[in-house]
């Protein structure tokens, strides 16, 4: 029955292909399928469809709030930087003694001639640890924030902006070297995971598999979410907040539960990016990537878990083309995107096809 | 009265021509100074030094050169061909047979150096005097006390007086007697010399000084100059923070009005701001190529233009992109944040990405000392009084004028406003036009104290929404109140905290501030904080 709540028949179809796809059709078009045939991924196709799919999670967790509590986030960046933090520390750790120096610690650290440790990276030579605070860190920090936020009932462009100047701060909180998380260049120069090489095609395709499985997972919790009488609250709230209250809902719980979830899934993404990616640094924390994320939930669809989908992966492929054949025009382009979604498109791509869809 | 002048004139001419050969020096300590032994020789040079003669200085410059010769009694400074003696001045002609070169050893010729910047002490040329105070204040040898006290008496330059004081009491605490010593003390403690500090300490150093009654003197003067430095030293804060303040102001002062006022969530306010630093860039570059002489007066242009430019661009984008989005703030922060991005792009492309130089007008550099170290540069303090012109003139503007009448009056009740036939939209592009406007002055005036490049406004946009949020939204008066202390805030938290942390705390701060105050520090009362 809560197969049926969920998606109807053609849905659950659609979810189905998309697992194909990642499952089966990508490992072995990459994997079996010899690299001079014309159907053939190369690994920078694996390591983009992986990265995009990062993007997706966080998409949709942007469109958690924003869609479904009317919270407009301009500091989502700031999460997923966090996760990709956590798992960047196990990364740094997993390299031992084959870093430049030769020393069992990150080369940033000898090169400022630490001696031990920072307390911050107690235990960081742990996968699970590592795995637990790419969850706690992101969760915490949303939790604190959002409840002193909601609590004082912070809303609307003001509680955009404070969010944004929050992972302002961060940004230049990381940038410094005495912050212990390698300043300007940040991590980079992975050479294992969990022990084993990070760079073979295996270790790629299983990184690629786990960020489509969590997408997928992502997806169907953000519906499960969203059709249970929570996400029809969220909507309320969204709509009219005060008149939810005066129906006697605490609306901060509410908000306060969704937004903590948001920030987990993003700090999730970035601990799936950064190994695909191979670098974090604080420029992932700059408001600008912020408020990018939030163009691709608009660019899809604000209010549909679709449409944040297709809406990363359009302004993505977007920004991989022109930022090859045309970088001068990239941010002209970006610009133009922001301006006539938010003029003409307010329901995004998804919102034109079911339009269309409808006229037919 | 002419022929009086041209009279004197030739008077003085006459008597700096004649001057050297008037005062000979004494033959004795010149034929000391060249008798090859070196006690006498260092003797000779104290004594020329002492002398304070014209002509002292010439000799000890040649000798310093190796141009100094000895034929017999006779001492001779010869340059190539030419010859003078060095007790009368008097040219001699031909050469004598049988010259002899003055060796100078480096004992010597440490000596030289000390004696011919004492010397100099008592010259004409400022800047001389300048460059000998700098040279003694390095090596002070207290052989020279009587020279520095008849350089203090002839001294009428404040600055060089105060300087040479200094140097004459680092001279008496070395060699003068318990009484002296004291006095010496005591005039230290009103200098304004932040080299009086070390100075004071290396009296009290253990074993430095053995008399109790010095000691106390030292330590009551010590605590003195370290009070004055401490009061120096927040001086300069209080200016480096109010000068912070009026540029958080003038980035944030229109945004007062677009956001504050209008309720529009201009991202791109920023942009609007490089975009009156490059109009500025813009004007200068057209003053140095057809108007070079006017160069200073770029200003006097490049304000209103770049006012206009920034206005002109305002205007263009409330009328094509952010009229369609009023009431929905969080798409305009979005359309805005586009527009911002096709700006810098926009800029980049014409002017390239680097950074432009926006030179200061003449007046603009330099600055006032109000105590050494300590300098409040003429650029800061025009800024600063820039900043308040023109919040005085927008208060002006909102409060007395028509048009000003009409903004507040679409500001708090649009509806009610055109029914009694104000033209809403009209006056919705002029006031977001006055706020771009006021973009590009503040663009202007950063452009007088930083790099100007594509990014300029990405560093502005984070800090003046803070200022418009931390005052209170729609709150001219809270606005000024924000910027001036966040401004000050800033610098004193960087005074002992380094500038990034003395952000992060700032931006922590207002970041609790707004969940204890949504509204700002000067929140709306009454009906008006529901809307």
């Amino acid at each position: 029955m809560i197969f049926a709540r969920l998606y109807g028949p053609k849905g659950w179809l659609a979810v189905l292909a998309g697992a194909i796809v990642v499952f089966a059709v990508f490992p072995v078009l990459n994997l079996v399928v010899p690299p001079e045939s014309a159907f053939h991924v190369s690994a920078f196709g694996v390591g983009l469809g992986g990265k995009f799919m990062c993007y997706m999670i966080v998409a949709v967790a942007m469109d958690l709030v924003w869609g479904y509590a009317g919270i407009l986030s301009l500091g989502h960046g700031l999460f997923f930087a966090l996760g990709g933090y956590a798992m960047g520390m196990y990364l740094m750790r997993q390299i031992g003694a084959d870093g430049q120096y030769r020393v069992n610690m990150p080369d940033f650290m000898v090169f400022l001639d630490w001696k031990e440790f920072p307390w911050t990276w107690w235990n960081s030579d742990s996968f699970l640890w590592c795995m637990f605070l790419v969850v706690a860190v992101p969760g915490l920090l949303a939790y604190v924030f959002g409840y002193f936020a909601f609590r004082s009932r912070v809303k609307g462009v003001y509680f955009s902006i404070i969010t944004q100047a929050l992972t302002f701060a961060a940004m230049l909180l990381f940038f410094r070297n005495a912050t212990g998380f390698g300043g300007n260049n940040g991590f980079t120069d992975f050479k294992r995971i969990l022990d084993i090489p990070i760079t073979t095609p295996q270790t790629r395709m299983a990184l690629f598999a786990i960020t489509g499985a969590v997408l997928i997972a992502t997806l169907l919790l953000g519906r499960y979410l969203v059709t249970s009488k929570f996400g029809r609250v969220l909507a309320a709230i969204r709509d009219a907040e005060a008149r939810v209250m005066f129906c006697g809902y605490d609306t901060v719980h509410y908000k306060l539960f969704i937004w903590t979830l948001s920030a987990v899934l993003c700090g999730i993404a970035g601990a799936l990016y950064v190994p695909q990616v191979g670098i974090i640094n604080p420029s992932e924390m700059s408001p600008a990537n912020s408020i990018e994320i939030a163009i691709w939930t608009a660019v899809g669809g604000r209010g549909t878990l679709i449409g944040p989908i297709v809406g990363a992966g359009l302004v993505n492929g977007a920004k991989t083309i022109f930022t090859v054949a045309l970088p001068e025009y990239w941010l002209y382009v970006l610009g133009l995107i922001f301006i006539l979604v938010t003029l003409f498109l307010p329901h995004g791509v998804v919102g034109l096809v079911q339009r269309w869809a409808k006229r037919t | 009265m002419i022929r009086r002048i041209l009279l004197s004139a030739a008077f003085t001419l006459a008597s700096l021509v004649f001057a050297p050969l008037a005062h000979a020096l004494d033959p004795a300590v010149v034929a000391r100074l060249t008798s090859g032994e070196s006690d006498d020789q260092v003797a000779a040079v104290a004594a020329l030094v002492a002398s304070g003669e014209d002509r002292a200085i010439v000799l000890l410059r040649a000798l310093s050169e190796g141009e100094v010769q000895v034929a017999g009694k006779q001492v001779l400074i010869v340059k190539g061909e030419a010859a003078v003696d060095a007790v009368t001045g008097a040219g001699v002609s031909p050469l004598p047979a049988g010259l002899e070169d003055v060796g100078v050893n480096n004992r010597l010729r440490r000596e030289l150096e000390s004696g011919i910047a004492a010397l100099q002490l008592i010259s004409p040329d400022r800047a001389t005097r300048l460059a000998a105070i700098k040279e003694l204040g390095a090596n002070a040898n207290d052989a020279m006390l009587p020279l520095v006290n008849k350089a203090l008496a002839k001294e009428t330059d404040p600055d060089i007086r105060a300087q040479l004081e200094m140097i004459a009491a680092a001279m008496e605490l070395k060699g003068g007697t318990k009484e002296s010593r004291i006095a010496a003390l005591k005039k230290l403690a009103a200098s304004n010399n932040p080299n009086t500090k070390p100075l004071l300490l290396g009296v009290l150093e253990k074993g430095a000084e053995a008399d109790e009654d010095v000691r106390r003197q030292a330590e009551t003067s010590l605590r003195s100059v370290e009070g004055r430095l401490a009061w120096a030293g927040r001086a300069g804060l209080l200016f480096s923070g109010i000068s912070l303040g009026s540029i958080l102001l003038l980035a944030a002062l229109g945004l007062a009005i677009t956001y504050g006022l209008m309720g529009v969530i201009n991202m791109a306010h920023g942009e609007l701001i490089m975009i009156g630093a490059y109009t500025t860039y813009v004007v200068q570059n057209l003053f140095r190529a057809y108007a070079p002489g006017a160069f200073d007066w770029y200003l006097a242009l490049a304000v209103p233009a770049s006012f206009a430019v920034a206005a002109a661009v305002g205007m263009a984008l409330e009328r094509s992109v952010i009229r369609w989005l009023y009431g929905r703030p969080l798409e305009t922060l979005l359309a805005t944040w586009g527009i911002s991005l096709m700006l810098i792009q926009g800029v980049r492309t014409i002017f390239g990405a680097q950074n432009v130089q926006v030179e200061n007008p003449a007046f603009m550099s330099g600055g006032v000392e109000i105590f050494t170290g300590v300098v409040f540069p003429y650029s800061r303090i025009v800024i600063i009084a820039f900043a308040a012109t023109v919040l005085v003139c927008m208060a002006v503007l909102l409060n007395r004028t028509r048009l000003g009448l009409f903004v507040r009056a679409v500001t708090q009740n649009r509806k009610m406003a055109a029914c009694v036939g104000v033209r809403t939209a009209r006056v919705d592009t002029w006031a977001f036009g006055l706020g771009s406007g006021l973009a590009g002055l503040a663009g202007c005036a950063l452009s007088q104290i930083g790099n100007v490049g594509p990014d300029l406004g990405q560093s502005y946009i984070v800090d003046s929404f803070l200022v418009v949020v931390f005052g209170g939204v729609g709150q001219l008066v809270g606005t000024v109140y924000a910027a001036l202390g966040l401004g000050l805030a800033n610098k004193l938290l960087e005074s002992w905290a380094g500038a990034v942390l003395a952000k992060i705390a700032v931006l922590v701060f207002i970041i609790i501030f707004i969940q204890k105050k949504p509204s700002g520090l000067f929140a709306l009362k009454g009906r008006a904080v529901e809307s």
